[in-house]
């Protein structure tokens, strides 16, 4: 379809775009939450007297004032809203606060006399894994036999094994607009909460748990988020919870905003991973077996951390067939914060398992790491089957690659970084090519539904609604075209209202890229419900036949002759009494998942793209400049191209800010230092590359029956990221003439640069 | 009172408390949210303004100069006299509150060039932007603009979406047209009138002391009789030292962008608070054959235009020094008076080997820029002193005639290139004959708990050619003269790797000078 802005960019540069804290006035009081000051251990005394007497402090709570359900874990139990006993991590809530001012309740908190009896916390993953100290019990995923071809591959000369363990850090969602919830007392006992969430439903329902209510008495509403990048999949929820207790216990409008620092400390992250893998390979590069244990950082409850940890087990293939396999899932429990769903949701972490794999071979058989990439990829039958048996078909990576291969000039480029890195003593160039593969459609089944509400009012104007979530995806401004093309409208003509839970009902998150697969087949079926009783009426109104008629932006032509405008059409039918209102309802066809076999077909599709980069690195500091960067990605028939592109972009830099500067960093007692912008760094504007070039992969309607034959878009670019880190790893391979294997982590800080710079060196020397 | 231009209103604030920033002023006190908190702590710029203000242009005429700044740490009294300009400015006039659905036509060229090329996902950072570019365009011709000017313009402001390819494609855009008068240079007449008529204006010669000014002796900023609450905003030396004298108690503001944390981070309340800004005496560039004098209230963009064309070699760690927004503001006293361990200008005036006088109602001192560090966060600023000025010898500067002897080299070691505060900095001042080095002076920030002198390093380094003996004999000098610590930002280890490493990459640069040693790269 043709490209649009996004259907607020007026209003986002003029400062007219309303976030939830933007409607808040002097009218509202303000929460402030309490936390452990400690990472594990019992509380002892809680005296919040001083809390109490602060200025402006009006209502002060703790666990035993929750009237409902004290614990919001979204799936498993584990995230109590407020504790009075057990602390499981530095920053938990102890009690939450109301003040006349935020100022007042923020300040208030500050006052409590909490006393803990300390416990030794578990903080690193490492000490996890060694001590089986789980939130959910491991997984495993196999297919064929690893262990078997590794033992036996060790006893075979011409095949080769390699063994090794790499860490990569969690990551900081750092959307620009913090958590933030507002209530509102209703009539009968009800609240209307207006939330920056991307699964309204979820909060309804806790909300309601919380309060003691039931869901009908609980409105959730979200116009949008000033971004969510998964951080407010179930995050966003304990701010709902407390505005809404607060409200109704008071009866007054209550906003709970987190300060940037409570945010960082206080809500989940992308998961630490720690990967060890063991493979075997024939002399041409070829996996011929590959064993993975796969250890995710999961902090102190389960919040999603299984369904992200089998993501990262269903991605640690990514494009490429493994004869034999066999992947172990961990979930590692820490005395941290909860990790959460961040974009990708695991599966970068499993795939960057795969990626160090491919070049700890490439680099065994001294061949270029591009070729050992293809060697391995996904092809016909025969080495079409992934670890857990959904059968590839339709795999677009091949293709991409060879045309990347050649706009990007790679051979050439590669040759020249040699030849740079020959003349030059301590500058080092470095460059690498990466696919990606990702699997769309949510691995927890029942999740792939989702509900859209149509109007079609007398004088011709649309008012939408679906069950998205809108946070700069540009969800709203796909599926209003989706809905303008299928009812044959202008877009100008269709009204974008914000999610809300009272008109459609029981949604899921907006997440796993699913936003406009599912929501615009949504409205799109609701709007072929609209077209279809139009047509119905027309037919029957002027004798004729369905393609007698012929919708455009203007109304409709009946028979090559009557044209009626969109009003008039309108009116027509609702005085001929015709329902111009309609849902529409879509349920991903297709897709099951037997997690007990670890045998199914979880995914409807898989989304593509391959990305080249080139880097340029200070062998004496370890800072690093991202020169280029050449991208090709699948998004299908594009709904529209620049949001594809912006997706892509977006996407792509944020993987390089996790891979390379954005750092996490606890003290000894497990509290989060890098704790703010000024010392957790997400990519500036002086990071984006010089040479920046992006495609979408030319004439390539999804098969599967997608909307409009398009595909997702919202995680797969992140994992394009991995060009930058391999690239980065190619780069201080040349401080030793490419003798040894950079066992590179990530993120790959100037630090961590210098520090496996170092470590090549030393051993290039032994 | 505190009066100032918001757009064309002229706005009186009587009772504001010192410590409110211009940020919660503007979504607290008036309800206007198109400047959003991202941070609050000048990190991230979706608080972005512009502040206009009347200065004298080369040729003597009045005209308006266009700067950002973060409003989430700028206290509303900085705003005296002055223009501010917030998002929901920019839109001509005409157009009705409600922004049409649509209706491109009024938006001001830095949103609508940001429209035009999808630079807006969740939207949140985008004001901020938009401002950031409009002060861009505001710096009058630069055409065509380098990607590295699209940079400096909008570092400081951080986006999570988009990946900022099309942030710097609009900004591309609209900077290569050609200028069209906007509205506010339709207005400016109006607005210097307004802004001469409501308090001094700032004109390098002396000030228009105005009743106004003699009323900013008094407390201002309380309705409450019985408080201390306030601010003052002495215009000239004279009344700070006099005020000071009399306040010891008030906090002494610069740009206030470290200080302001104090109140958005931390929580706490400044209750009175002497603004600098006005003190014209104090802000200013004075160059002599011997020495180049920069006043203390110099904000930081007014210094690196004017003093890196005498030392283009600090450009790099100017270049990197916050953000834009930060370095309008931030003045080069504050980076002193704050005396963070880590903060960029001391290592470098150190050294240098500048000096700085300091100034009270009973006299002036002079003491060199090391010893005016006693310990951490501790100075030998006297409660009733203030910085006044800092003096640079010329001899520490490349003049032609001196090119072939000095060498000055600025190093910053951070996490992300720009906008991040060091992990290491290090400032070298050298004097050579021939290859051999005859005189260094040294300042490093991050490795000990003040902006330090390298002392045995220096030693070493006199007399000797920088070869791979003396090399590593630097190195382990360097390693007597600090033992840094771990911290967020860096380890110990990789400070004391990444110091001595710097001696490499200096030697390099003194010896062979067609040797690449640095990964950055700014179009200067």
């Amino acid at each position: 379809m043709a490209t649009k802005e996004h259907e607020s960019a007026i209003k986002h540069v003029s400062g007219a775009a309303p976030y939830v804290d933007d409607t808040v006035d002097a009218s509202y009081y303000h929460i402030a939450i309490g936390g452990s000051e400690i990472a594990y251990g019992s509380i002892t005394s809680i005296d919040l007297t001083e809390v109490r007497n602060s200025a402006g402090v009006v209502d002060v709570i703790l666990v035993d004032d929750i009237p409902g359900h004290v614990d919001i874990g979204p799936v498993f139990k584990g995230d109590p809203l407020l504790t009075s006993s057990e602390v499981e991590f530095y920053g938990q809530a102890i009690f939450a606060v109301l003040a006349k001012t935020q100022f007042q309740a923020r300040r208030s908190v500050k006052k409590a006399k909490i006393q803990y009896k300390e416990s030794a916390p578990v903080l690193e993953l490492t000490d996890a894994i060694a001590n089986k100290f789980y939130v959910r019990p491991p997984h495993r995923m196999q297919r064929g036999d690893a262990e078997g071809a590794l033992k036996a591959a060790a006893r075979t000369p011409e095949v080769n094994t390699r063994s090794g363990s790499m860490r990569v850090g969690g990551q900081e969602h750092f959307y620009l607009e913090g958590q933030v919830a507002t209530a509102m007392p209703d009539e009968d006992n009800g609240v209307h909460v207006v939330s920056s969430n991307q699964n309204p439903t979820e909060a309804q329902k806790l909300v309601a748990e919380v309060l003691g209510l039931s869901m009908n008495d609980v409105l959730l509403e979200t116009r949008r988020l000033g971004g969510g990048f998964g951080g407010k999949e179930t995050q966003a929820n304990a701010c709902c919870c407390f505005a809404a207790l607060f409200a109704l216990r008071n009866n007054c409008k209550t906003v709970c905003r987190l300060s940037r620092r409570d945010d960082i400390v206080l809500t989940g992250k992308r998961h630490e991973f720690i990967n060890d893998y063991e493979v075997s390979f024939a002399q041409d590069g070829a996996i011929t077996a590959v064993k993975y244990q796969l250890a995710g950082k999961c902090g102190s409850s389960p919040d999603l951390s299984d369904a992200i940890v089998d993501r990262a087990m269903f991605h640690c293939d990514n494009a490429y067939y493994y004869p034999n396999v066999l992947i172990d899932g961990l979930r590692c429990k820490t005395h941290t914060v909860s990790n959460t769903a961040f974009r990708g949701f695991g599966g970068p972490q499993g795939m960057i398992a795969a990626e160090t794999v491919i070049d700890e071979i490439a680099f065994a058989l001294k061949l270029d790491p591009l070729d050992v990439r293809k060697r391995n990829f996904y092809s016909e039958s025969g080495t079409d089957l992934t670890p857990y048996y959904q059968v590839m078909t339709d795999f677009t990576v091949p293709r991409m690659v060879g045309v990347l291969e050649a706009s990007s000039e790679y051979r050439l480029r590669r040759q020249a970084t040699r030849d740079f890195n020959n003349a030059n003593r301590f500058l080092k160039k470095g460059i690498a090519l990466t696919p990606v593969k990702f699997g769309i459609s949510f691995t927890a089944t029942h999740l792939n539904q989702a509900g859209a509400l149509l109007h079609l009012y007398t004088d011709g104007t649309v008012h939408l609604n679906h069950g998205g979530t809108e946070m700069g995806q540009g969800l709203f401004t796909k599926v209003a075209q989706i809905v303008a093309a299928e009812l044959g409208v202008a877009f100008e003509s269709i009204k974008i209202s914000a999610t809300r839970t009272d008109k459609v009902p029981n949604t899921s998150a907006t997440a796993a890229s699913s936003g406009s697969d599912l929501n615009g087949m949504a409205a799109l079926l609701a709007a072929r419900e609209i077209k279809k009783r139009l047509t119905d009426f027309l037919t029957q109104e002027h004798g004729c036949t369905a393609d007698q008629l012929f919708f455009s932006t203007d109304g409709v032509r009946i028979a090559g002759k009557e044209r009626l405008s969109w009003q008039e059409l309108a009116t027509a039918a609702w005085v001929a009494r015709v329902s111009l209102s309609a849902t529409g309802f879509y349920k991903t066809p297709d897709i099951y998942y037997d997690r007990e076999s670890a045998r199914g077909r979880p995914f409807l599709y898989y989304a593509n793209g391959a990305a080249v980069s080139e880097v340029l690195i200070d062998t004496l500091t370890g800072e690093m400049k991202l020169l280029r960067t050449d991208i090709i990605h699948d998004v299908g028939s594009s709904l529209n191209d620049d949001i594809d592109i912006g997706q892509i972009e977006g996407g792509f830099i944020q993987g390089v800010g996790w891979l390379t500067t954005e750092e996490l960093k606890w003290n000894a007692n497990g509290r989060l230092l890098s704790d703010g912008p000024a010392t957790y760094k997400i990519p500036a504007i002086g990071d984006v590359p010089e040479e920046f070039y992006v495609e979408l992969l030319a004439d390539s309607p999804n098969p599967a029956p997608t909307v409009m034959r398009s595909k997702a878009v919202g995680e797969p670019p992140l994992m394009l990221a991995f060009s930058v880190w391999c690239a980065i790893r190619d780069a201080i391979a040349a401080t030793v003439n490419y003798k040894v294997f950079p066992k590179l982590n990530a993120p790959a800080t100037a630090e961590e640069i210098l520090r496996c710079v170092d470590e090549v060196k030393a051993s290039a020397v032994t | 009172m505190l009066r100032f231009l918001h757009h064309n209103q002229l706005v009186e604030e009587p009772s504001l408390p010192a410590d409110l920033t211009v940020l919660d002023y503007l979504r607290e006190r008036r309800g206007q949210c198109g400047t959003k908190e991202g941070c609050a702590s000048g990190d991230c710029g979706a608080c972005t303004v512009v502040i206009a203000e009347c200065i004298l242009a080369g040729d003597g005429s009045e005209t308006l100069s266009y700067r950002t700044a973060n409003s989430c740490i700028t206290f509303a009294g900085a705003l005296h006299g002055k223009q501010l300009i917030t998002v929901e400015n920019l839109t001509a006039e005409s157009s009705s509150a409600k922004t049409r659905k649509n209706s491109k036509g009024k938006l001001h060229l830095s949103q609508k060039t940001m429209v035009e090329h999808h630079a807006s996902q969740c939207g949140f950072c985008t004001p901020g932007f938009v401002m950031s570019l409009f002060a861009a365009l505001k710096m009058g011709d630069n055409k065509p603009v380098s990607r590295s000017f699209i940079d400096e313009q909008l570092g400081g402001n951080l986006c999570r979406c988009t990946g900022y390819r099309p942030i710097i494609d609009a900004a591309k855009n609209a900077l290569n047209q050609l200028y069209v008068d906007d509205h506010f240079d339709l207005d400016a007449a109006q607005t210097i009138e307004s802004l001469k008529s409501i308090s001094s204006i700032v004109n390098g010669t002396g000030v228009d002391d105005t009743d106004l000014d003699k009323a900013s002796l008094e407390k201002t900023g309380t309705n409450n009789e019985d408080s201390d609450n306030g601010f003052f905003r002495p215009v000239s030396l004279n009344e700070l030292y006099s005020i000071r004298k009399n306040h010891l108690d008030a906090a002494l503001v610069g740009g206030g962008t470290d200080l302001a944390l104090i109140v958005t981070q931390q929580l706490k309340t400044i209750n009175k608070i002497i603004l600098l800004g006005g003190v014209s005496e104090l802000s200013f560039i004075d160059v002599t054959a011997d020495a180049i004098t920069v006043g203390a209230g110099t904000c930081l963009t007014e210094f690196r235009n004017t003093f890196v064309p005498y030392c283009p070699e600090l450009d790099v760690l100017l270049v990197r020094f916050a953000g834009t927004q930060v370095r309008n503001q931030a003045t080069v006293g504050g980076n002193f008076a704050n005396a963070s361990p880590v903060g960029d200008l001391p290592p470098a005036f150190i050294a240098l080997n500048a000096s700085i006088v300091l100034a009270s109602a009973s006299g002036e001192r002079i003491v060199t820029a090391q010893e005016f560090f006693v310990s951490y966060k501790k100075t030998l600023l006297q409660p009733d002193e203030i910085i006044k000025e800092f003096i640079i010898p010329r001899s520490s500067l490349n003049q032609p005639e001196s090119s072939n002897r000095i060498r000055n080299r600025f190093y910053k070691i951070s996490k992300r290139l720009d906008d991040d505060i060091s992990a290491v900095c290090a400032a070298f001042h050298l004097e050579l004959e021939g290859t051999k080095i005859v005189k260094a002076c040294t300042g490093f920030g991050g490795m000990a708990e003040i902006p330090k002198r390298a002392e045995m390093l220096e030693a070493t380094l006199t007399g000797r050619v920088l070869d791979e003996k003396c090399l590593a004999d630097a190195a382990s000098a360097l390693r007597k003269d600090f033992q840094p610590i771990d911290d967020v930002r860096a380890t110990a280890d990789y400070r004391n790797k990444v110091s001595a490493n710097l001696l490499v990459r200096l030697a390099a640069e003194l010896y062979s000078q067609d040797i690449a040693t640095t990964v950055v790269h700014h179009g200067h």
